[in-house]
């Protein structure tokens, strides 16, 4: 480390502080607002600090906001992002890993254009899939469910899980493989007892993605889920959208944060697995 | 154990490309085979059919009399060391060599018994509870070869598993692995690119070049009697000298004529007349192990032929130092005795032994004689 300060480091310190504080000015916006009372809100401008600290814009935005009619808050649906999120995550995940063990492992003929086919799925626009996904959906007759929605999620997410499994599980030597073969273990042995313990990097990586990605996810949401069983990105915008009277920014602002909360949460619980198992395999270990 | 036979074995893959073509290889009961060779021959093409990895396009491999095309590699009884090791790495060794026993579903007592028994055999037992990533390159290759002997198979199969350590610990291995034979008389099927690997350790050695045994037998048959130019320039190290050279016939007898910048001599040819003589004026190419052209001290017998030549370079490796003089305008190295290499720009005396020497045809680069 220097000693002293040079010009271009104090230039270099300023430019990123500006860049710091311009990135986290929105964050520091929502959260004060979120804490002002609607008087505060008028009174002040959007950065001034609040006077007095009161959660009940947070408790209104939790369980008594009105989203379009009905007046519960967004408790009900953050629930259901929640049934929604977590079975879609590990089942996208787990089927991902298998698809992945299974074209970086046991080739066959026609694998590599297999896993080129489920590549392309992740430069499919949602927008295409729109129509043809409610179709089967109704005719599988879980349309407007949170399960049609895991369906859907799932569906779309394993390109992604495969493709990441597939890059971590090619930097593995397939003398693994042979050997555990030669051991007398079989394909699902060599899964779950050889590949398994060491995918702990790429699974958080894949966790990550796809949990931000559809708790997230707005489209899908409000096309293949109606009124109980939409998801809180959807109740968010119909919280913003249903004008009765005065505007509550405030309500507004910690229904806004309670919808943020947990994509933060996932990525400070697991995220300094996510650069690991992104450069895993990167350096031989 | 077990005896191997592999008979006109081929591999071609989709797309027609020929691995191997037609091999035929047979080893009895305890015999140590090397399946040598430089890299693209085929040689872990075949070891990987042995182990049941790759499909085997046609002919067949018995072990102990047995057609084993058809079986997976788990019922071939046999087990691998690989050139990675291929530790799993979330076991700790213990778990590494007791996983395939788990496998086989035998009782925990057994397998305890020869987990102890293997380490203490390969000194490894104060490594029981590490895991692969906190061992050195050797410690890994213990265990690797531990995971082998714990199965107690009928063939063991090695793939370069040495060639990942470094020069002192591989010479180490290499002896180690020798003793484990001679203690265990196992049938073992190993394969290296490192020609001095093949002759220390093998029993029978099939050298190998692009899908094709170019010969097959015993190491000091293969270091003598070379079938091909291939075989003689890859085993030996340094490399026999091929010098081409014309057969002439002087005093009724028939020899090599070999020259440099100030004379030539003639080297009388041991080899049968017969053989010879429709090569009579004709270039063949003469090949002399360096060991086979030295100073008078080393070859200790009279009336050998001499010439003198001028060196161009020399190398000291300690017990020798070879000597590079030019004959018939090629580089010819020769093996001397220390105190008797004269130095770079003076001539010296070099006796040829001529009793091995070979002679290839340059065309088919097949052996003469």
């Amino acid at each position: 480390m220097a000693k002293h300060l040079s010009v271009g480091r104090i230039v270099l310190y300023a430019a990123l502080v500006l860049m710091a504080a311009y990135y986290l000015l929105p964050l520091y916006v929502m959260l004060s607002t979120s804490v002002k009372t609607l008087d505060d809100i008028r009174a002040g401008n959007l950065i001034s600090l609040p006077h007095a600290i009161t959660l009940d814009a947070w408790s209104k935005a939790w369980s008594s906001a009105c989203t379009g009619v009905q007046c519960e808050g967004m408790k009900g649906f953050f629930w259901n992002s929640v049934k929604m999120a977590v079975p879609s995550v590990l089942l996208s995940t787990l089927i991902g890993a298998i698809n992945g063990y299974v074209v970086s492992m046991w080739r066959f003929k026609g694998s590599d254009a297999l896993f080129t086919m489920v590549l392309v799925g992740c430069f499919i626009p949602f927008q295409v899939v729109l129509l043809p996904m409610a179709t089967l959906l109704g005719q599988l007759g879980i349309a407007n469910t949170t399960t049609g929605l895991v369906v859907v999620h799932v569906v779309y997410g394993l390109a992604f899980t495969t493709l990441f499994f597939r890059n971590f599980y090619v930097t593995i030597p397939d003398e693994l493989v042979k050997a555990a073969r030669i051991d007398g273990a079989g394909f699902w042995t060599i899964f779950f007892r050889i590949l398994m313990p060491i995918s702990g990097p790429i699974f958080m990586v894949c966790v990550i993605w796809q949990f931000t990605q559809i708790w997230n996810d707005f489209l899908f949401g409000v096309v293949f889920a109606a009124g109980e069983s939409q998801p809180i990105t959807v109740a968010l915008n119909n919280l913003v959208n249903t004008s009765t009277g005065v505007k509550e920014y405030n309500v507004d602002m910690a229904a806004a944060i309670i919808a943020a909360l947990p994509t933060l949460f996932v990525y400070m619980v697991a995220g300094r697995y996510f650069v690991r198992g992104l450069t895993a395999g990167a350096v031989k270990g | 154990m077990a005896a191997l036979s592999i008979n006109n074995v081929c591999k071609t893959y989709t797309g027609g490309t020929e691995v191997l073509k037609g091999i035929n290889i047979a080893i009895e009961d305890g015999q140590f085979l090397i399946l040598v060779g430089p890299s693209g021959c085929g040689k872990s093409t075949l070891l990987n059919m042995i182990a049941g990895l790759d499909d085997i396009s046609s002919g067949d491999i018995l072990i102990g009399g047995e057609r084993v095309n058809d079986l997976s590699p788990k019922d071939r009884d046999i087990a691998m060391v690989f050139q990675s090791y291929a530790l799993y790495p979330s076991m700790s060794v213990r778990q590494n060599i007791s996983f395939g026993l788990e496998i086989r579903k035998l009782p925990k007592a057994e397998i305890d018994a020869t987990v102890e028994r293997v380490a203490t055999m390969l000194q490894i037992t104060h490594l029981l509870d590490r895991k692969p990533s906190q061992l050195s390159g050797g410690q890994r290759q213990r265990v690797a070869m531990g995971r082998a002997l714990a199965r107690n198979p009928s063939i063991f199969l090695f793939d370069e598993p040495l060639s990942n350590l470094d020069a002192k610990l591989r010479v180490e291995m290499r002896t180690e692995i020798k003793l484990m034979h001679q203690r265990l008389k196992s049938t073992i099927v190993y394969v290296t690119h490192d020609q001095i690997e093949a002759m220390t350790l093998g029993d029978r050695i099939a050298v190998m070049k692009d899908g094709v045994v170019q010969q097959f037998g015993s190491p000091q048959d293969i270091y003598d009697n070379p079938a091909n130019l291939f075989v003689a320039s890859f085993i030996g190290s340094p490399s026999m000298n091929f010098i081409p050279a014309t057969i002439v016939e002087s005093g009724g007898k028939l020899g090599v004529n070999i020259c440099d910048d100030r004379g030539c001599v003639v080297l009388p040819l041991p080899h049968e007349r017969d053989k010879l003589a429709a090569w009579v004026g004709k270039e063949v190419i003469f090949g002399i192990r360096p060991e086979q052209i030295t100073d008078a001290r080393t070859a200790h017998r009279e009336g050998l032929p001499e010439m003198s030549c001028h060196i161009d370079v020399i190398e000291p490796t300690g017990p020798d130092t070879l000597v590079f003089v030019s004959l018939n305008k090629t580089k010819v190295c020769c093996r001397t005795h220390p105190t008797e290499a004269k130095r770079p720009g003076e001539s010296m005396e070099l006796v040829f032994d001529v009793s091995k020497a070979v002679l290839f045809d340059p065309a088919s680069e097949k052996r003469i004689a």
